[in-house]
């Protein structure tokens, strides 16, 4: 048998849930807000599937979905359904699940994609559903006799949860990495989920499939379970396509199957192949009458949408940012937003002046302060208006570049204004040249070999010079006039 | 004094009102009854006197104020698959014989607002799954006005509390006759509502997409005044109909001259019994001598279709609605195999009775891949040409006349052991059920000495139309609050 080294081409497409951030959850009262609280304490007789309840739908969460799906570029289908799942497991209520089968609130949409250095692609979403969370499982061993048992905790069922599932568009792990990065930014900047991986409100089961480059048809599709971060889901897409490709190269034949990952042993491993899939005899939901969207309630959800992360880097490009300014400060909605209002605020320049300096101090201080105290961008204490006025105290000189960032400091601690800040430390920029000049003639006369370095031609030496008035003033000085008086002093002698 | 439980409860309203006695007095007679009767009837499953007389207790105070209405004082019996809170619900299965519920089902929310006073819970075929109420883990009840006869079912307990003078008015459930046929085998009013009029918030769940709750009562008068306490728009319950119901009572007393009345050839054929047939005629010739006008050519061809609609769509529900019992959460718990699946075979193996769980494999097996379209998509199907059948009969007729059940009461242990017997008991009452109509049954006279029904169905929220001929005719036939010796 001769061996043909095969080129594969890779097909990758995912399936996320995400839990919304509606106050109720998805067909009860209960609140959604049991992060922290004690086992059973967010329940009642619905969300605990307890005999004669029914379901109600949270019209917020239909609203989130709607959004979602616009945010997509979806179609909204005026007419969807619920339908029951069902399956038996301890961790489901009722012993199904309301989910959506053939009726989806939104299909056909489509999100666009940028791995760096290659051109940007857009990936199909096939469909956006409506479901609710389970219970969560705790399993534990009892310390006396060894036994494993599980214990249940009913807080997070029925918590709204949205099924995102995309075409197979993805040729590679690093595709479907950018895919969930930039899936996650819309659903946060439309703040229909906090969307994180880690804290489980954003989950993702791959499909991956291997076939000879050029060839139509889908090779035998392995589904891949439990990554619990983007890195893992990278991981086992990266270990999958290997492991196929070596098999597929070997003349075996794959089989279609469910894989765990295993973040430990870097491996997926064989949990059940699909023959013995469940039969989840889905049929529609008899408690609740299919959904119908009004245009009317279509068109006011698209009225609160807000612009997205393409159209707001495409603006900061308008600007005059580079790629990479533009990238950062679109990364969050938040950011974006607190970036475009210091620029607002900052009146009377030249526009582009405005947006340059804006961006230096939303990527320079502002992101430092959020990177050092791991807070949100909205609770710093020093709002776009005040930042604003900072940055035009230095562009009038009333402050030095320098000062200016300890003042920023300042701010961000007490929350004061920088004019309030400036007064108080006694910040404000020297510029009488009487005071400096005898700064100015005390340095000369105790740095000798600097002097004598400029005076041999070395003009870097000066700006040894000005950084020991600088250090002396705390920054306060003017640098402008500095230059000036040294120069003068130098030349004099 | 201690006949007070014969009264109807419009009649024991009056006295209350007037005086006559106390809600604690009449409660008492009831109870006294109930302790004189019960162990030969067995229409209960739980009984809740000291709650009865606590509840008896608040309603003398409301009558005394003033602000009594209709129900106040009047004691009712409650079909165990209504949700009480805090007094023991088993829809007559093994498998919640001990679950008590956290929460109130809307129609006792509404019984209890209105001052009615809780006898008990009444037995019932388990999970309303059957039409002798044999099918209960807690024992058959039994026909008041034979004691070998079964009282029908499912809500057989709620039908024979009545004849048995066990209580004044009750609640029942129908999802496929399950209120119709065992009024009719026990010679009381019962009413079935169009699906969506009632509540269904705290009814545990049988096949969703059919099952109302609804009332059983010595007279259409008891039966308007309980519906009209039980009826309208429940948030919880998003399949109910938004707008308010009207008040039924106003619908009594009422000519019904010019009514037209359909009265469908599809229902007078083979296996009815000939008592049955000639009660059902000479109630038709009453109606017509009230001044309806009869037309008999006329067909529902699709009729005898509804029995194989029903049961796919009923099972494929349940199957669903019964997965919730896995002995995990609440109920009866099998833990003495090793695994927690072992366990949760066992709960239910042991749990259920076997008619639950021949509708179990039923629906199971209706929803399976690959038999989905040739069931369950197909019952739909033929369930919308029903559907349009009994539409185009509304274009014509006000009503649709006919029998509730083939026979009178049948003996206990006749047909248990053959469920293809037992379903053609509600061929009448079943396609009523699978379009979502309202329909009462009201007797209309005895065939050997039992009570036959008969079934007037009306249009989706035209229950004031039935109520309205069911009253003329009763008033006509004189066949109200007939009770048994007993
Ligand atoms: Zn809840």
């Amino acid at each position: 048998m001769p061996a043909v080294a095969t080129d594969f081409e890779t097909v990758i497409g995912l399936e996320v849930h995400c839990q919304l951030t509606t106050r109720s959850k998805m067909f009860c009262a209960c609140s959604t807000d049991y992060a922290g609280a004690a086992p059973n304490t967010h329940v009642c007789p619905v969300c605990l599937g307890m005999p004669g309840v029914l379901p109600v739908i949270n019209e917020q969460a239909i609203a989130d979905i709607v959004m979602t799906g616009l945010a997509l570029d979806c179609e909204i289908t005026p007419f969807s359904k619920f339908d029951r799942k069902n399956y038996p497991y301890p961790d489901l209520m009722k012993g199904y699940q309301i989910s959506q089968y053939d009726l989806p609130v939104c299909k056909g949409g489509s999100l666009e994609i940028q791995v760096e250095g290659h051109e940007p692609r857009r990936i199909g979403i096939t469909r956006v559903h409506m479901e609710e969370d389970t219970a969560r499982l705790l399993h534990r061993t009892d310390p006396v006799t060894g036994d494993g048992y599980s214990l249940v905790d009913v807080n997070r069922s029925g918590t709204p949860l949205m099924e995102i599932v995309s075409e197979p568009d993805m040729r590679t792990p690093a595709e479907a990495r950018e895919y969930l990065v930039r899936l996650r930014q819309v659903l946060r900047y439309i703040g229909v989920s906090e969307a994180n991986m880690e804290e489980g409100n954003f989950r993702c089961d791959a499909n991956i499939s291997l076939r000879p480059r050029g060839q139509a048809e889908f090779g035998t599709k392995v589904e891949i379970k439990n990554m619990n971060s983007f890195r893992a889901v990278h991981d086992a897409l990266v270990f999958e396509e290997k492991r196929q490709a070596a098999a597929l190269s070997a003349g075996e034949k794959l089989i279609q199957e469910t894989r765990g990952w295993v973040d430990e042993r870097n491996e997926t491993v064989s949990q059940r192949s699909k023959e013995h899939a469940n039969d989840y005899r889905y049929f529609p939901e008899p408690d609740l009458p299919p959904l119908r969207l009004s245009s009317a309630f279509v068109e006011s959800v698209r009225a609160r949408l807000p612009r997205l992360p393409a159209e707001r880097k495409a603006e900061l490009l308008d600007l005059g940012l580079s790629e990479h300014e533009a990238v950062t400060l679109s990364e969050s909605r938040d950011r974006a937003d607190y970036y475009d209002a210091v620029r607002a605020a900052l009146t009377g320049g030249e526009p582009a002046r405005a947006a340059k300096l804006a961006a230096n101090w939303v990527l320079g201080e502002v992101l430092r302060w959020v990177n050092t105290t791991g807070r949100d961008i909205q609770d710093l204490p020093v709002t776009p208006d005040r930042l604003a006025e900072l940055i035009t105290m230095v562009g009038q000189g009333t402050v030095t570049a320098q000062a200016a960032k300890s003042v920023f400091e300042t701010m961000a601690e007490s929350g004061k204004t920088a004019a309030d800040v400036v007064a108080e430390q006694g910040l404000a920029q020297i510029s009488g040249s009487d005071e400096l000049r005898d700064m100015v003639r005390a340095v000369i006369a105790a740095n000798e070999k600097a002097v004598a370095d400029y005076r041999a031609g070395k003009d870097s030496a000066i700006k040894f010079l000005i950084g020991q008035v600088m250090r002396e003033t705390k920054g306060r000085a003017n640098p402008a006039l500095l230059q000036d008086l040294f120069t003068e002093e130098l030349t004099e002698k | 004094m201690s006949d007070l439980w014969r009264l109807t409860a419009h009649e024991a309203h009056e006295k209350l009102r007037a005086k006559e006695f106390t809600a604690v007095e009449l409660t008492e007679s009831v109870l006294a009854r109930v302790d004189a009767v019960e162990p030969r009837v067995h229409a209960y499953i739980t009984l809740t006197p000291e709650l009865a007389l606590e509840q008896a207790r608040e309603a003398d105070v409301r009558l005394a104020s003033g602000t009594a209405t209709p129900l106040t004082g009047i004691p009712v019996g409650v079909k165990d698959l209504i949700v009480t809170k805090g007094v023991r619900t088993t829809a007559a299965s093994r498998i919640l014989e001990n679950f008590v519920p956290p929460y109130d089902s809307h129609v006792y929310e509404q019984v209890r607002r209105a001052g009615g006073v809780m006898i008990g819970k009444t037995n019932m075929d388990e999970f309303a799954m059957g039409s002798s109420t044999e099918h209960s883990a807690f024992g058959p009840s039994r026909n008041p006005w034979n004691l070998d006869l079964v009282p029908g079912g499912s809500s057989g307990g709620s039908a024979a509390a009545i004849a048995a003078g066990e209580c004044l008015v009750s609640l029942g459930s129908d999802t496929g006759g399950s209120i119709r046929q065992p009024a009719a085998l026990c010679g009381c009013v019962g009413l079935d509502p169009t699906y969506g009029r009632v509540s269904r918030y705290g009814i545990i769940a049988f096949g969703s997409s059919l099952d109302q709750v609804g009332p059983i009562g010595r007279d259409v008068e008891d039966v308007a005044t309980m519906l009209d306490c039980i009826a309208g728009h429940d948030p919880r319950d998003s399949t109910t109909a938004p707008d308010p119901a009207p008040d039924y009572r106003h619908y009594l007393g009422r000519d019904v001259r010019g009514m037209k009345v359909g009265v469908p050839r599809e229902y007078f054929v083979a296996g009815m019994e000939p008592g049955v047939k000639q009660a059902v005629e000479t109630a038709l010739k009453t109606l017509e001598e009230l001044g309806c006008e009869i037309d008999t050519d006329f067909s529902l061809p699709s009729t005898e279709h509804a029995l194989a609609v029903y049961y796919i769509i009923a099972p494929s529900e349940a199957s669903a609605n019964l997965a919730r019992y896995d002995g995990v959460k609440y109920g009866f718990s099998d833990r003495t195999a090793g695994s927690m699946w072992e366990n949760m075979e066992h709960t239910r193996a042991h749990g259920f009775g076997n008619e639950v769980k021949r509708r179990i494999m039923l629906g199971t097996y209706a929803l399976s891949a690959g038999y989905y379209d040739a069931y369950y998509l197909k019952a739909q199907k033929v369930r919308t040409v029903i559907n349009d059948e009994f539409a185009a009969a509304f274009q014509k007729y006000d009503v649709i006349v006919t029998p509730t059940a083939p026979t009178v009461a049948f003996p206990i242990g006749s047909k248990v052991d053959d469920p293809y017997a037992m379903y053609l008991n509600d061929v009448y009452t079943l396609p009523a059920s699978v379009a979502g109509l309202p329909a009462i049954n009201v007797p209309c006279g005895f065939s050997e000495g039992l009570p036959v029904g008969l079934q007037v169905v009306g249009n989706f929220f035209d229950e004031g139309r039935i109520i309205q001929v069911a009253h003329a005719y009763e008033q006509a036939a004189g066949f109200a609050n007939r009770l048994p010796r007993l």
